[in-house]
């Protein structure tokens, strides 16, 4: 490599991180260069949120170093990282929702006047520049509450854009903004990069990546795997690189007989979230949901699950209606579902390994109402033993269990009602790739048992090598169902990208 | 794939090493007995030390005196743990009390039957719970700014009722027979047996069935109790109805045991019941808790004051060692996880010579 | 194969434009909030005073003022503590023992200066405060828990320290009582300071760093964390100055009524709460100002003092302040729905 004539203003060199016995990154170097937009590209639980993290300081590192423009760096805190003028877009905004849009700008660091007070009308001034400069129109006085999550990620941008950072990341900005958003938010990214700022750009999106971004880095299991500029990559070899592997052989979907239609969903409807949403699954099938984050494919499952409302529609499991909004009739039809976010919605991370394992039929391990502490074991027990989870005692705390294996016993806990429909939101988010491969395993065998499956994925290989149909989602409506053999990267990138191929010349 | 034969390899050692950790940790018991544990060493060190030094204390009717002050407290404490476990609070269980026993008063004295009367106060409270369990379920209402509302309404209502009259006619067959012993054992009245008794179907409700085992998952992450099935809003609702329904027949047997209704009766006993649940080792955040700890916290405050006043120390005064121990009870727990945190040594930074491979 | 939809269906091309209206509605409600307070309290005023005309008398309104200065002072700190999503429960305890301390200082050393008392009153209420903010910040133990010890703690303290007894208005100077009954252009001493008060710690929330900070705290913490702010020393000083305020609020107290005893403030504590819930503080954090926690005092204490006039059983009192605290929350609640409803920018993506 060229010697560069001015230092990069942030570089990590070799850094890695470990969360308990899940390492998110195994010595990863990365460096930011002024004036260039840098894109780091990789598959979801590659790591490059932890390394987001890190470089805002959230996160410190176990091994290896932050330079600053050369020189090695500790963030213990966010305002280090701040003071060192970096500036860092999370992909779920930190607003404060009682505060208005300029003051959230300028949280912390208001303009004061010389008696030290506040001076709103300067405030309120930048902010309006900020805003001008993004082409919004927006009322700085407003209260953030009630700010689309779009809106919440422009008031972030705003405020990185006052905060003049020198190195400024964004967490995938764009998975919640329209087309006219992100284009616009493109052409601030490249005023601000000919202006000598230097951009990391994280997204799932690459006619974005390849549109904007002047170099690539690709990063897979929390390794560093390329970086080159983007003139001499195309497409197809950084999804190579991102997945690194032959797709078929980590995903072992075995064909099942396909039985009758066990679970029919008509119209689902709620209103700003999803719309007319319609879909069947039989026995033996794996139907994979599709699309970007916040399309609202979590949201459907939710819904038929009766966790959430929904305005209009209809759910029939096995030709049954089930009514709306009620969980517990949900299971009683023999619906499970192993929810997205484990920590909050799948387990009570307090709580031991064995009541979390049997949560969802105490009433049938109990006797005159009793507990029956011998059945409860036995059952927490069977089902450890014949998903093969590690633990070392039932009666601890779940928390300690590595990310693999407390997904085991989130599957634990709804395969022990021996349900007909199961679905399984981002089954093998944040889990290491042995166990990964388990659950896809796993899966598979429930299939061929008769089940009948909805799997709601990010990860387009585990979509492609898992179902045996895709529905693709795009702000809240069905766009696309293929069939497995219909179905590869392109086809569903376009369905969930909202475009229709001719529209993406590459 | 290199990467995953590594993990692959390191997964057996890590294991084995938490199983380690694990199997220490079990042996010094589970993280809920830790709870309790200290609470219950002080009760019996404080019994033994009373039992000893103090005369008069292991007498049978300083032992009924003693059951009879802490009788109310104990039983708005039941309720009120498993609303704190999960994650709620009741303050207007005293002015439910109050108002109860002003309804009693009332109904007395315009020549109701006094069976009937009791009835009526039941179900009044039950419907005073009902009414803060639909503004904290329905309306979404901070349990804690609710019932600072009720318990202001509550106890005006009952002084609406009562004004500052005092209402002390009742028969004295029931007020002698409110604090009359159990099976004539000198030192146990028949109300400590009862509570006693409460205590156990409360304890085998919280602890071994599975409504009580949702009341812990509710306390701990409400979202991932929805996402199993659990009805969090009736779940809630009901235990506040309960709350209010015990509160009632709290307020009844306060009324025949002191022989009389008023309408500023245990004021402030609300900060009691509270004291003694968090000191009975239940978190204010929920999830946590036991009845055997709360029950100790209740003799443990009403132990102290009793002693201490047999020492000839004003019960005012008393308030001092109130606040200390509770205070103590939640800093001491964590200030001790904070401390066994600081121990365990951080991993610290190696920088490693750049090698990298940055094109 | 070919999607079979379009396009991206609707474009918005000025995120939160189209709601503007429904914004200018939003950020006038919290203005309304107060007013509406603001509003009953005239209302109730103007009522009361056409239906007897005695109750606007001179000795009328200094009741009045004088009746709304403690507890304003009082909904004052204690608004402060309540934006930080924190609460204290021991200001009626401090409140007790400052007036008590204050007492005793002109017994013991009867040549005390006025100025030299009040200072130590307030004194009394810092180090309370600091005591609460030390057990919230470095212990990381609620604030609902600590100051309920406290709560018990202080006033125990206060008990012990009087011993059962009392101090009269002949023990404290003339100087400190003429405190009481002095009034600045027709507005007694005491409510001016209150007024004073109210106005400072108002414009600081308003117009400081470190004031909007402490919304900010109450509104989301880990955001404040990651912005920077200093949540540990904010809340902190949020504890002391509303220490300060209970001290100054039994030194109030104390000049006023001129007799004082270790009861001083008792069950004061809800009623501050109240007061401050009523003016729209809420108790979830990040909401409210200083203005409308004073109102909600002023409120509560008029309606004290009207009820006899409509001659309404007093005992009515307490129920209508309770009847209040809820109305004042589900109305909250319900507007905040509305808001939001309103606020919901950009039109429905994907509907």
């Amino acid at each position: 490599m060229d010697p560069e004539p001015v230092l990069a203003p942030l570089a990590l060199v070799d850094v890695a991180k470990s969360f308990g016995s899940v390492r998110a990154l195994r010595g990863l170097s990365l460096e930011l260069h002024a004036g260039e937009i840098h894109a780091l590209v990789g598959e979801n639980g590659a790591g490059k949120s932890t390394l987001v993290k890190m470089i805002a300081g959230i996160h410190r590192p176990d091994e290896g170093q932050l330079l600053v423009d050369g020189r090695p760096t500790e963030f213990t805190a966010p305002v280090d990282a701040q003071r060192a003028g970096v500036a860092v877009i999370h992909q779920e905004p930190t607003l404060f929702p009682d505060l208005s849009v300029a003051e959230n700008i300028f949280v912390g660091r208001h303009p004061r006047t010389r008696m030290w007070t506040i001076d709103r009308a300067r405030m309120r001034q930048e902010t309006e520049e900020a805003f001008a400069r993004l082409g919004v129109q927006m009322d700085p006085d407003r209260p953030t509450r009630g700010l689309s999550i779009a809106d919440q990620q422009l008031v972030e941008i705003a405020k990185a854009l006052t905060r003049k950072a020198r190195v400024l990341v964004m967490d995938e900005p764009t998975a919640a903004l329209s087309g006219v958003e992100a284009d616009r938010l493109f052409e601030v990214a490249r005023t601000l990069r000919d202006s000598g700022t230097a951009l990391l750009f994280i997204s799932h999106r690459f006619d974005e990546v390849f549109a904007l971004c002047d170099r690539i880095t690709v990063v897979r299991d929390g390794a560093f795997v390329s970086c080159d500029l983007t003139a001499d990559l195309d497409v197809d070899t950084v999804v190579h690189r991102m997945v690194g592997r032959e797709v078929n052989t980590l995903y072992p979907k075995e064909d099942a007989e396909q039985g009758n239609t066990l679970l029919e969903v008509k119209g689902l409807t709620r209103e700003g979230v999803f719309a007319d949403v319609s879909f069947s699954v039989r026995a033996g099938e794996i139907v994979a949901l599709a699309g970007l984050v916040g399309a609202g494919r979590s949201e459907v499952v939710r819904a038929v699950f009766g966790v959430d409302h929904y305005d209009a529609g209809t759910v029939h499991v096995g030709g049954r209606a089930l009514p709306p909004g009620r969980s517990k009739a949900a299971m009683a039809a023999g619906i499970a579902l192993v929810p997205e976010d484990r920590r909050q919605q799948g387990l009570i991370m307090e709580s031991s390994v064995q009541r979390n394992a049997t949560s969802t039929r105490r009433r049938s391990l109990s006797r005159f109402g009793l507990l029956v502490p011998r059945a409860e074991r036995a059952a927490a027990n069977d089902w450890g033993e014949r998903l093969q989870l590690k633990f070392g005692d039932l009666a601890d705390q779940v928390s300690t269990l590595s990310g693999g294996n407390q997904q085991k016993v989130v599957l634990a806990k709804w395969l022990s009602t021996e349900p007909q429909v199961l679905f399984v939101d981002e089954p093998t988010r944040g889990i290491d790739v042995g166990t990964k491969a388990e659950v896809h395993r796993l899966l598979s065998a429930l299939a061929g048992e008769g089940l009948a499956i909805v799997m709601v994925s990010s990860e387009l290989p585990e979509v492609l090598g898992m179902a045996d149909r895709v529905l693709v989602m795009h702000e809240g409506r069905i766009t696309a169902e293929l069939d497995r053999d219909e179905a590869d990267e392109e086809t569903v990138m376009y369905a969930a990208t909202g475009q229709r191929p001719s529209e993406v010349t590459r | 794939m290199a990467p995953e034969r590594t993990l692959a390899r390191t997964a057996p050692a890590d294991q084995g090493r938490r199983r380690e950790e694990i199997t220490r940790k079990g042996r010094l018991g589970s993280l809920l007995s830790a709870r309790e544990t200290p609470v219950l060493g002080a009760l019996v060190v404080t019994l033994l030390f009373a039992t000893m030094f103090v005369d008069m204390f292991a007498t049978g009717r300083n032992i009924s005196f003693l059951f009879l002050s802490i009788a109310a407290i104990a039983l708005m404490a039941l309720p009120m743990t498993l609303v704190v476990i999960t994650g709620e609070i009741d303050l207007s269980v005293a002015s439910t009390l109050a108002l109860s026993s002003a309804t009693l008063g009332v109904l007395w004295e315009a020549g109701i039957p006094i069976e009937t009367a009791l009835l009526v106060c039941l179900v009044g409270g039950a419907v005073l719970g009902a009414f803060n369990g639909f503004l904290v379920t329905v309306m979404r209402l901070p349990s804690l700014a609710v019932t600072i509302g009720t318990m202001a309404l509550y106890r005006g209502l009952s002084y609406v009722l009562l004004g500052d009259r005092a209402v002390a006619s009742y028969p004295q067959s029931w007020v002698s027979g409110a604090r009359a012993p159990f099976l004539g054992v000198d030192g146990l009245p028949w109300i400590a047996v009862a509570i006693l008794g409460l205590s156990v179907v409360f304890a085998v409700l919280l602890h071994a069935t599975a409504i009580g085992r949702s009341l812990y998952d509710i306390g701990n992450n409400d979202e991932a109790a929805r996402f199993t099935g659990v009805s969090v809003t009736w779940t809630k609702f009901w235990l506040f109805t309960l709350s209010g329904t015990i509160a009632s027949g709290a307020g009844v047997f306060w009324t025949l045991q002191y022989g009389t209704s008023r309408a500023d009766t245990a004021f402030g006993l609300e900060l009691q019941v509270v004291a003694a649940v968090l000191l009975g080792g239940v978190s204010i955040f929920g999830g946590v808790g036991s009845v055997l700890g709360v029950m100790s916290g209740v003799l443990l405050l009403g132990t102290i004051r009793n002693a201490l006043q047999l020492f000839g120390i004003s019960s005012e005064v008393l308030q001092i060692v109130t606040g200390l121990v509770l205070i103590a009870s939640v800093v001491t727990p964590n200030l001790a996880t904070r401390l066994r945190a600081r121990r365990v040594p951080v991993p610290a930074t190696r920088p490693r010579s750049h090698n990298g491979e940055t094109p | 194969m070919n999607p079979p939809s379009p396009a991206p269906a609707t474009e918005v091309s000025t995120p939160g434009a189209p709601p503007e209206k429904g914004v200018r509605r939003a950020r006038r409600q919290r203005q309304v909030r107060e007013l509406g307070v603001l509003l009953a309290v005239v209302v109730l005023i103007v009522t009361t005073w056409m239906h007897n005309p005695g109750f606007l008398s001179p000795q009328g309104v200094r009741d009045l003022f004088l009746g709304a200065t403690v507890l304003s002072v009082l909904a004052v700190g204690q608004a402060l503590v309540l934006i930080t999503k924190n609460v204290d429960l021991s200001v009626g305890s401090v409140m007790g023992l400052s007036a008590f301390g204050t007492g005793v200082l002109f017994v013991t050393f009867p040549g005390l200066p006025v100025p030299v008392a009040m200072a130590a009153g307030v004194g009394i209420g810092v180090l309370c405060g600091l005591a609460n903010g030390l057990l919230v910040t470095t212990v990381q133990v609620p604030a609902l828990v600590v100051t309920l010890g406290t709560l018990y703690a202080y006033r125990g303290l206060g008990h012990w320290w009087a011993d059962g007894g009392q101090i009269n208005a002949h023990d404290m100077p003339d100087a400190f009582l003429y405190l009481g009954r002095v009034s600045v252009l027709g507005v007694p001493l005491p409510a001016a300071i209150a007024a004073l008060v109210i106005v400072v710690v108002g414009f600081y929330l308003a117009r400081y760093r470190s004031g909007r900070e402490l919304y900010a705290i109450g509104s989301n913490v880990e955001a404040a964390r990651l912005s920077g702010i200093p949540v540990g020393s904010r809340v902190m000083t949020a504890f002391v100055v509303n220490g300060a305020l209970a001290g100054l609020a039994g030194v109030l107290f104390a000049a006023r009524y001129g007799t004082v005893d270790s009861t001083v403030g008792f069950g004061m504590e809800l009623q501050v709460v109240a007061a401050a819930v009523v003016g729209g503080v809420a108790i979830a954090g990040g909401v409210g100002t200083v203005y409308g926690a004073a109102l909600g005092a002023i409120l509560l204490t008029t309606i004290t003092a009207a009820l006899p006039i409509w001659q309404i059983n007093q005992f009515w009192h307490q129920a209508v302040v309770g009847a209040l605290i809820l109305a004042a929350i589900s109305l909250d609640r319900l507007l905040s729905l509305r808001t939001a409803r309103k606020l919901r920018g950009g039109g429905a993506r994907g509907a």
